[in-house]
């Protein structure tokens, strides 16, 4: 397994990580105790059969341990990328108790990787139920929850806004973790299948309603994409972007590409991102390859860092600075960005979320030199749809509220993924998307 | 893709384009917008629903940058990669009494629509268009033939009354009640012309054009500053109280890429100008 280094990987948005070698990956899987209660499964959302396929490729038989994940999970070249591998299935590999726990999520990626230069095929559509059921959104959510319809032969028709499918996986997360090649090649899998992709839809918009809810079910997986803004004097500036803006002109539009790609992006000499989690991270990392000397502002301390422990590293060996236990309070400039001032925090009692609060230190601002500042703070549910639906249950957070099975408060509209936890993770958008789709069917049987 | 199924000069730099676009088409109301790619590595941009037949929208734009520039080469039966749409709130239609409906250049291709909405809903409605010159005056007989009055006003004078529009709405505005204005053009036109009906306290639209990316409400790339409220103009607006925007700052957003934007342009003659060469 190989990292690529620091110096090298900072020049381009080619993959960091490049993966297990054959013998790397067989050799990890040899460590694997094949345990008779395997922990590890109960860890994974989607519920893959981890001793199963890491068996396989012990064997040397990647094409089997392929078909195994394939039972499982649509998306394996990606959640073997991105997963919280460390907080999930990993977390609860018993071998974690004595040494490392074996690596699952690379093992996949290994295996999702083979499969795909093999071009193994997709499981057959299911027969055709003449039931029409709409998902909205084209992000981890709404393609698993496709797929599981389309598979017990529902008809299927996805709506998406943007011009291309793939939600935060698309726009969100840089081509150095995920490499644009293979959400595709992941989604168009999927599609594959007899899905119907609308893309350039806006439900509420190009759809209405009423429209939607002709449909025999209808699964909204539309995401958490509304950027919060901090609120700051100075916030109108150019120059500042939320960490969406940001990612989405050189993720979706290539704007790092530009002249060649249309779209622009301001490349800052000096940027300044607020917040320290993988959003935070991956837009700091991103602005660091455009050529910018970029220093992390967070108001609490390193360790309580939401991001995923190698993000963090792999920033720090990229170079970016934090500054913790420092917030940012006011952007100076006059019509452009030329800095922004912050104030130290102090570490107080822990809050009601479990962590320390971070309280203001009075008179402690200071400045740092500025062009670009990005803010990646969190995000909340996109109320565009949401809006019009008069009386779908939501939370505080403007969430939508769904059970289980993700049962929302209207008749045959379920939901998954982030527009009803809030920024979460891949994996666990679909695992919800797949109770819901399994929920949709017995519904639809009925 | 989507098909352009016409494709015109109608004055001087100004271009008539219409869309095969269902999704869009039979859903657009008076006030929205699309955003359109051309291509594969184009920029979205966002431009006005000026008017819908069946399964088509009409877009009327002026040739200013890269992707303008390139939508004006694109001929009928081709096609463009992207139409997404109809995108923002629809204009605030209902019966009012006098509206007056102020268009600036190129933003005299919004009104139409609004006019004959606004027509539907019992107003009477005066028109009030104008260009720097007659050659860059678009949409007379249109807005003629929906309008209960129309004034034209060219800077200089070439047509119709020599001066601003400002000036008839002033004129409009001392002499008789009117119940709703609406204002549409470059961003400075909008600011200078909404002063006229601010003392009387008529309620007046501007609708803005900020830069914008997805148009869904997803980047803040278009966040506005209305009555000291941040607002996003794709999915808040794009019409909002004339009285409360801040028009200074958005003129200053509108220029955050000016330096790339030349450079995006001055390839794209470069290279079609090669290539015509070539051939
Ligand atoms: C920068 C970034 C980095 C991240 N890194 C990680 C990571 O390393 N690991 C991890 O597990 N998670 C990560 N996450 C979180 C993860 O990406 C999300 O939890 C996940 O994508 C949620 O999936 P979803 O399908 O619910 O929503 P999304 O991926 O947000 O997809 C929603 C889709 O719905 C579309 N949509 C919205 N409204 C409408 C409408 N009205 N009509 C039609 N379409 C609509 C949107 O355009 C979008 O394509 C990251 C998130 C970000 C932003
Ligand atoms: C809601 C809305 C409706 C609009 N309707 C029309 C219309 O009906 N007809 C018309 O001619 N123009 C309209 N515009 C303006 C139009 O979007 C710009 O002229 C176009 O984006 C310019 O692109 P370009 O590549 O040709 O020029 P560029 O050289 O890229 O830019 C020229 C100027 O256009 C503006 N601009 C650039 N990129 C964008 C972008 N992505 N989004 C918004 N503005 C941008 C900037 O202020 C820039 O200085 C509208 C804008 C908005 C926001
Ligand atoms: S999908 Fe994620 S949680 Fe499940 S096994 Fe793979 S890496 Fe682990
Ligand atoms: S818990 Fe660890 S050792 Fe046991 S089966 Fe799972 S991966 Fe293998
Ligand atoms: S254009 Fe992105 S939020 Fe309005």
């Amino acid at each position: 397994m190989a990292v690529r280094p620091a110096d090298e990987r900072v020049r381009d948005f080619s993959e960091v990580d490049t993966g297990f070698s054959r013998e790397e990956a067989i050799a990890e899987a040899e460590r694997c105790l094949q345990c008779k209660k395997p922990l590890c499964i109960d860890g994974c959302p989607v519920g893959i059969d981890i001793p199963a396929f890491i068996a396989l490729i012990a064997e040397g038989d990647i094409c089997a341990a392929a078909g195994i994940i394939q039972q499982s999970n649509m998306l394996p070249a990606i959640c073997g990328r991105v997963c919280p591998q460390e907080t999930q299935c990993e977390e609860r590999c018993i071998l974690g108790n004595k040494e490392s726990p074996v690596r699952i999520g690379q093992l996949e990626r290994y295996v999702a990787d083979f499969a795909r230069k093999e071009g193994v095929l997709p499981p057959e559509r299911g027969k055709n139920t003449g039931k029409q059921v709409a998902v909205v959104g084209s992000g981890p959510a709404g393609i698993t929850a496709a797929a599981e319809l389309a598979a017990a032969g529902h008809d299927v028709t996805i709506f998406e806004s943007l011009h291309k499918p793939g939600g935060v996986l698309t726009y969100g997360i840089p081509a150095f973790r995920l490499p644009k090649d293979i959400v595709d090649y992941e989604i168009n899998r999927v599609l594959s299948r007899g899905v119907r992709l609308l893309c350039n839809h806006v439900v509420g918009r190009s759809i209405t309603v009423q429209e939607l809810l002709a449909y025999d079910a209808v699964l909204l997986g539309t995401g958490a994409g509304l950027p919060y803004f901090m609120n700051l004097p100075g916030e109108h500036l150019n120059g500042v972007y939320s960490a969406n803006e940001f990612l989405t002109r050189i993720n979706l539009m290539h704007a790092d590409r530009f002249p060649l790609y249309d779209t622009p992006v301001i490349r800052g000499s000096r940027v300044v991102v607020a917040g320290a989690g993988n959003v935070a991270m991956d837009a700091a990392r991103a602005a660091r390859r455009l050529g910018g000397r970029v220093t992390l502002v967070y108001r609490r301390r390193e360790k309580d860092m939401p991001a995923r422990a190698a993000e963090i590293a792999h920033a720090r060996e990229e170079g970016i600075t934090f500054v913790t236990c420092a917030n940012p309070v006011e952007i100076s400039g006059e019509t452009v960005v030329t800095g922004v001032s912050c104030v130290k925090m102090n570490m107080c009692e822990a809050d009601e979320s479990g962590r320390p609060s971070a309280v203001p230190i009075p008179d402690t601002q200071f400045v740092i030199d500025a062009d670009i500042f990005i803010q990646a703070i969190g995000q909340g549910p996109n109320p565009l749809l949401l809006s019009l639906f008069d009386s779908i249950s939501r939370g505080k957070a403007g969430n939508v509220i769904a059970d289980a099975d993700g049962k929302t408060s209207l008749p045959r509209v379920f939901a998954a993924g982030d527009v009803t936890t809030g920024s979460a993770t891949v994996i666990e958008a679909m695992g919800a998307a797949k109770k819901a789709a399994k929920a949709i069917c017995r519904m639809l049987q009925d | 893709m989507y098909t352009i199924t016409a494709s015109n000069e109608i004055a001087e730099n100004i271009f008539e384009i219409w869309v095969e676009a269902p999704h869009v088409a039979t859903h657009a109301q008076a006030g929205q917008f699309v955003i359109i790619r051309v291509d594969e590595t184009g920029e979205r941009i966002p431009l006005t629903i000026s008017a819908v037949t069946g399964d088509r929208v009409r877009i009327i734009f002026m040739a200013v940058g890269k992707t303008t520039h390139a939508l004006a080469g694109i001929q009928a039966g081709e096609d463009i990669a992207d139409i997404a749409g109809p995108l923002g709130k629809p204009s605030e239609i209902e019966k009012y009494g006098t509206c007056v409906l102020v268009g600036g250049g190129v933003g005299i291709a919004s009104l139409p629509f609004i006019a004959q909405s606004l027509k539907k809903a019992d107003n009477r409605v005066i028109g009030i268009i104008g260009a720097r010159s007659a050659n860059f005056l678009i949409l007379e007989d249109e807005m003629r033939s929906i309008c209960d009055e129309l004034c034209i006003t060219t800077d200089d004078g070439s047509k119709g009354f020599h001066g601003f529009a400002a000036d008839i709405l002033k004129e409009l505005n001392n002499t008789r009640k009117l119940d709703a204005v609406w204002i549409i053009g470059p961003t400075i036109m909008m600011k200078v012309t909404a002063e006229v009906t601010r003392e009387k306290k008529v309620q007046t639209f501007v609708s803005l054009n900020p830069i914008m990316v997805d148009g869904t409400g997803m980047c803040g790339s278009c966040r506005c500053r209305v009555g000291n409220e941040t607002k996003f103009a794709c999915v808040d607006g794009p019409e909002f109280d004339a009285h409360a925007v801040d028009f200074n700052l958005l003129m200053q957003r509108q220029r955050m890429y000016t330096e790339m934007e030349r450079i995006s342009l001055e390839r794209f003659h470069e290279y079609t100008c090669t290539s015509r060469e070539e051939q």
